[in-house]
């Protein structure tokens, strides 16, 4: 359900920049999405199929790059991925972790126009 | 043709929600985000509420649902003001939305105005709706663990609010790994526990949240 709305903006977004720059047709889009944003690659695709339709995106082909959530060990400074999702602490040295930038991330990266 | 974009995507609702912001800093209203899962305790929360407000603050809601309009009549009786907003099956309200609503409220300066989001504990995280405040209840019943499976939502949160906490003694709920992962997130949202079947700990939210009213109306 969350994919829906947010697929809907990645559409307007995209469509408006592909006229902008004058293109009669978006072949391909490169998104980032990281972890923690917890939208699922094929539900984007699903309602991108829908909004895209009849318009100078469809059929243009989704690239995802996903990334991974990076913490930090406010106790030792090591960058880590939380594994098994029932902690957040350092792999090192036990201490507690503490999110960063990275796995938030949500944006269109480029887009190929012919 | 390569196109370089870097934009992100929900840039558009971001752009409304910071002129909501400086919108309603100027009508002197003071917005909160109510987000928390279905049944977790908003309606409850902002029913014990807003007695403690109410003397001596204007006070108006905005009640988001998927559908129905159960909680609003419930404010409607009471004599508060409130604004319902149905999204149609929609997982989350957005900042579009509540430039309309708000101004419909005809609140007086000084007042505040409760957003009671969809329940939903990941959806609602992402949308920046020009609050100033965004407010997480979790029950106990929903469990300890919330936080280090909901990042986002706990990670953005301004207050986290424990609710039912008279089911504690019925509950293993442990406090010290729920702490610890908010804690994690979030090192300055204060944690508030409250119990909406006693009262306990709802004077104490309150009389914080008048003092960070005032605080930004003397701004």
């Amino acid at each position: 359900m969350h994919e829906f709305a947010v697929t809907k903006h990645m559409t307007e977004l995209v469509l408006n920049e592909a006229q902008n720059a004058g293109a009669a047709k978006v072949t391909d889009i490169y998104l980032a999405i990281g972890d923690i944003s917890t939208f699922i690659n094929e539900s984007v695709q699903l309602f991108f199929d829908m909004y895209s339709k009849d318009t100078i995106a469809e059929g243009a082909q989704l690239h995802f790059r996903r990334i991974p959530a990076e913490f930090i060990c406010r106790a030792c400074g090591q960058s880590f991925t939380p594994r098994g999702g029932d902690n957040f602490d350092c792999p090192a040295c036990g201490g507690l972790g503490k999110p960063t930038d990275k796995g938030h991330e949500f944006y269109v990266e480029k887009i190929d126009i012919i | 043709m390569e196109v370089k974009v870097m934009k992100p995507i929900l840039g558009g609702n971001q752009c409304i929600a910071d002129t909501n912001r400086r919108d309603f800093a100027a009508h002197q209203l003071y917005l909160i985000n109510v987000m928390a899962s279905p049944g977790a305790g908003k309606t409850s929360t902002l029913m014990r509420l807003l007695p403690e407000l109410q003397a001596d603050h204007a006070v108006g809601i905005i009640e988001g649902d998927i559908a129905s309009s159960i909680d609003a009549e419930k404010f409607q009786k009471i004599g508060v003001p409130v604004i319902q907003i149905n999204t149609g099956g929609g997982c989350h309200l957005d900042a579009e939305m509540i430039r309309r609503s708000v101004p419909e409220l005809k609140l007086a300066p000084g007042g505040f105005v409760f957003i009671e989001n969809v329940g939903n504990l990941v959806c609602p995280a992402s949308f920046d709706l020009g609050e100033d405040l965004k407010f997480v209840i979790l029950s106990v019943s929903e469990g300890d663990d919330k936080p280090y499976k909901y990042i986002e939502i706990f990670e953005r949160a301004d207050v986290v609010i424990l609710n039912k906490t008279d089911l504690k003694p019925y509950i293993d709920f442990n406090d010290e790994y729920f702490r610890r992962g908010v804690r994690a997130l979030n090192e300055n949202a204060p944690i508030f526990e409250i119990s909406c079947k006693t009262g306990e700990g709802v004077r104490e939210l309150a009389d914080w949240l008048k003092q960070r009213n005032r605080a930004k109306q003397a701004c």
